[in-house]
């Protein structure tokens, strides 16, 4: 980007959250909020906080602790031809509405030979992070982008965060929407010029020559951290922001690996049959003949996760793990 | 036992530089192993062991330059001879006295304990026929090293190599096997492959000790084929003799059969035209030949040797052996084989050397006519051009017909006119006749 002066706001990922649903309740009548504690509580993160006050009951909708219910009468509202954001806790309460997203949601379209979209917009918290112990703090994301009919969008960044959600909203088709709950806090600009984003593109977040990372979510402030750490000792790091997991856009993902002929994917989520396998099998179906070095992955340990702070750590890709295996990748390089 | 000589690659030949051993001492070889790898000025080639036996003593050393003939190694080749065995009927009096140091002279007294016993491995006897390569008895048993069929032993000195390595390898005709890794784990990566171009030639010239101008490979190749052609037409008295065939049924027969085969097993007209001049020279021996101080020698074997210009310049002339007893099927087979390879210099000695007769085909892109010189010792050189339409009288009436123009170049010391004819005329008979072919 250019250094002229850009008018730019100050914000966090909540707020920025925030903004776009109600910028998107401004514009649409039929946009509503639909969760648990999304009301009176502000959101269990705090991301709906003052809205009810703004939007009223009718639109800012608490819910019973029933995921599939809730979830289920968001996609039957949006069959209805209303425009649901439902928010669901985090990702592993979303197995309970499952059923709902997989069977009802990324079906309908087909089954009804193409007569009923299904134009649902459903956001929940993933990752670790927050010693929320074994039943919060999972990445289930990559689950989700098995399933055709979703699409899958992982906002790493303000302006993802700000303006992925109208996008979804636009989407004729059920979106799911995954907010890494320690991102929230994340301060930052985003520039006022901007007015929307993509989704269908990854993004090269950082151009480098030596080593392609490939990530998203939470993993992306962690690999260009790292990156930053190998600059100073000559190890130039592509950083790619996937941004979304389905449809995974796999021409950008080869482009780099042409370019730097090694990889490192860095993933949250739990390594066996996880996404970064599918895109570890996508580079060598596309770009075998390019490697120079095995593909390699960092993901996260194959545990619950654990309560305690330290083992938590230890059971997630983490700035100096990253910097880590940067160099391992590279070791042939240092005779 | 036996001397390892370095081969004679070519008239154009006179040494080459030894670049690396396949074997050590003690190993058992096969007649058609490659056991060794040699720079010529063509390129570096895989040379082959003639024999069977087992490595006695190696002589040369990588990195030297060697003339032709010179004795690189001595292969053991009775295994089953008692300790007694006479010495050798060739004494060591042939070899250059200063390459061998006094230690190494080849000893006929060699104790037997060296080399195993040579019953057949146990393990292997009882096994059905489904064991497709039948190895001969003599083998090495001992234990621990399993005695692989000559293809798993290219597999076992497979270089590890990164994939990106490996083809870069290929687009620039390295063989992996002279790079060196950087690295702990021995895998060939890109960053090894660039500094292996980068000091190819300051690795190359601390070793040979050899005061040359300093040429291009490129350019060596080129003095190379100045020096075969000049000798050649200096020495040579050609004749040339031209004929055009109609290549109409030959080509018609061509696309009926190949609209049978899957396109990969598809056969090109350059298989046809091999096929037909090996068995029009079967007809015709005496152009099947060399021209030595003794005069015409015929040749038993037909070897086809098909020129392959080279995308870097200049060109090699591998041979397809005994391409008369051949099929269509197998010809093309080992056509693609032999040009792949060529482009990537991994020749074998074997085809380079034993070429008895030499074809040029410009092919599609190619001028009408093609009026070669003959590749010395051989006799003849077989010029295709390239296949157009042209009006075409039969039976008093004209027809467009895809037409051949062959030129056959001839040593006129070794045959005369009419024989050049009589192998034309069988050459389009059999064309005019391909389901015979």
């Amino acid at each position: 980007m250019l250094e002229v002066q850009q008018d730019t706001i100050e914000t966090t990922y909540r707020e920025a959250i925030r903004m776009a649903i109600r910028e998107a309740m401004q514009n649409d009548e039929r946009v509503f909020l639909m969760g648990e504690d999304v009301g009176n509580y502000g959101g269990c993160f705090a991301v709906s906080m003052g809205l009810l006050e703004e939007f009223g009951p009718e639109r800012i909708r608490d819910t019973p602790l029933s995921e599939s219910a809730f979830v289920g009468i968001g996609i039957g509202a949006a069959l209805a031809g209303m425009k649901p954001i439902v928010e669901v806790m985090t990702v592993n309460f979303s197995l309970l509405a499952l059923d709902q997203i997989m069977n009802n949601a990324a079906t309908l379209l087909h089954m009804s030979g193409g007569l009923f979209n299904v134009p649902v917009v459903i956001r929940m918290a993933t990752g670790g992070g927050k010693q929320l112990a074994a039943q919060h703090s999972h990445s289930l994301e990559g689950w989700y982008a098995h399933i055709p009919g979703l699409k899958v969008l992982t906002p790493a960044t303000l302006e993802d965060a700000r303006w992925m959600l109208a996008a979804a909203l636009e989407d004729p088709d059920p979106v799911l929407i995954f907010e890494n709950s320690t991102l929230y806090n994340k301060k930052g600009s985003i520039s006022t010029e901007v007015n929307k984003v993509n989704i269908d593109k990854a993004s090269v977040v950082r151009n480098g020559k030596d080593l392609s990372i490939i990530t998203y979510g939470i993993g992306l402030s962690k690999s260009l951290e790292a990156a930053e750490i190998l600059k100073n000792e000559g190890i130039d790091v592509e950083v790619i922001d996937l941004r979304i997991l389905r449809p995974l856009d796999t021409e950008t993902i080869i482009q780099s690996v042409k370019k730097t002929h090694r990889v490192l994917i860095v993933d949250e989520g739990w390594r066996s049959g996880g996404i970064s396998a599918e895109i570890s099998a996508r580079i060598n179906e596309n770009a075998f003949y390019d490697l120079d070095t095995p593909v390699s992955r960092l993901c996260g340990e194959e545990v619950p996760m654990p309560y305690a702070k330290h083992l938590e750590h230890a059971s997630v890709p983490q700035i100096e793990t990253i910097v880590k295996q940067c160099k391992n990748i590279l070791q042939h390089e240092r005779v | 036992m036996s001397e390892y000589k370095m081969p004679s690659l070519g008239a154009d030949m006179e040494d080459a530089i030894l670049i690396e051993w396949k074997v050590k001492e003690g190993d058992s070889v096969q007649n058609g192993d490659i056991i060794a790898e040699i720079e010529t000025v063509k390129g570096d080639i895989d040379v082959e062991v003639f024999e069977d036996g087992v490595v006695e003593k190696i002589i040369a050393q990588p990195g030297q330059k060697l003339p032709v003939g010179t004795v690189l190694a001595y292969i053991k080749t009775d295994i089953s001879s008692s300790p007694k065995e006479a010495p050798d009927e060739q004494p060591p009096k042939e070899i250059p006295p200063v390459e061998i140091p006094p230690v190494s002279d080849p000893p006929p007294t060699i104790p037997p304990v060296e080399i195993p016993s040579p019953a057949p491995d146990p393990i292997r006897e009882p096994s059905p026929p489904e064991i497709t390569p039948v190895k001969d008895p003599i083998r090495k048993p001992t234990p621990p090293e399993v005695v692989l069929p000559m293809t798993s032993i290219n597999e076992k000195n497979r270089p590890r190599a990164s994939p990106l390595a490996r083809k870069m390898a290929q687009n620039l005709g390295i063989d992996l096997q002279q790079i060196k890794s950087s690295n702990e784990s021995g895998v060939i990566h890109k960053v090894d492959i660039e500094s292996f171009i980068k000091n190819k030639s300051k690795n190359l010239k601390p070793v040979i000790q050899v005061k040359e101008p300093q040429e291009s490979k490129k350019n060596k190749m080129r003095s190379a084929i100045a020096a075969a052609m000049s000798k050649s037409n200096r020495e040579i008295p050609h004749y040339y003799l031209e004929t055009s065939i109609d290549m109409k049924i030959a080509l018609d027969w061509l696309r009926k059969e190949n609209s049978k085969r899957s396109i990969s097993d598809r056969v090109l007209p350059a298989a046809l035209l091999i096929k037909a001049t090996a068995l029009a020279l079967a007809e015709v021996p005496n152009l099947n030949a060399y021209w030595t101080n003794e005069g015409l020698q015929q040749k038993e074997n037909i070897n086809i040797g098909f020129t392959i210009s080279l995308r870097q310049g200049g060109l090699v002339i591998p041979a397809i052996q005994k391409a008369n007893q051949k099929t269509l099927d197998v010809l093309m087979e080992e056509l693609s084989d032999i040009i792949q390879r060529a482009r990537t210099a991994k020749l074998r000695s074997s085809e380079l050397t034993t070429g008895t007769v030499t074809i040029t085909n410009v092919g599609e892109r190619g001028a009408e006519k093609v009026f070669g010189i003959i590749y010395p010792p051989q006799v003849a050189l077989i010029g295709f051009g390239k296949i157009i339409e042209k009006p075409w009288a039969i039976n008093g009436l004209l027809g467009i017909r895809p037409v051949l123009s062959v030129t056959l170049a001839a040593d006129h010391r070794a045959t005369d006119g009419i024989i050049g004819s009589r192998f034309l005329e069988k050459l389009n008979q059999l064309l005019q006749n391909p389901h015979q072919l």
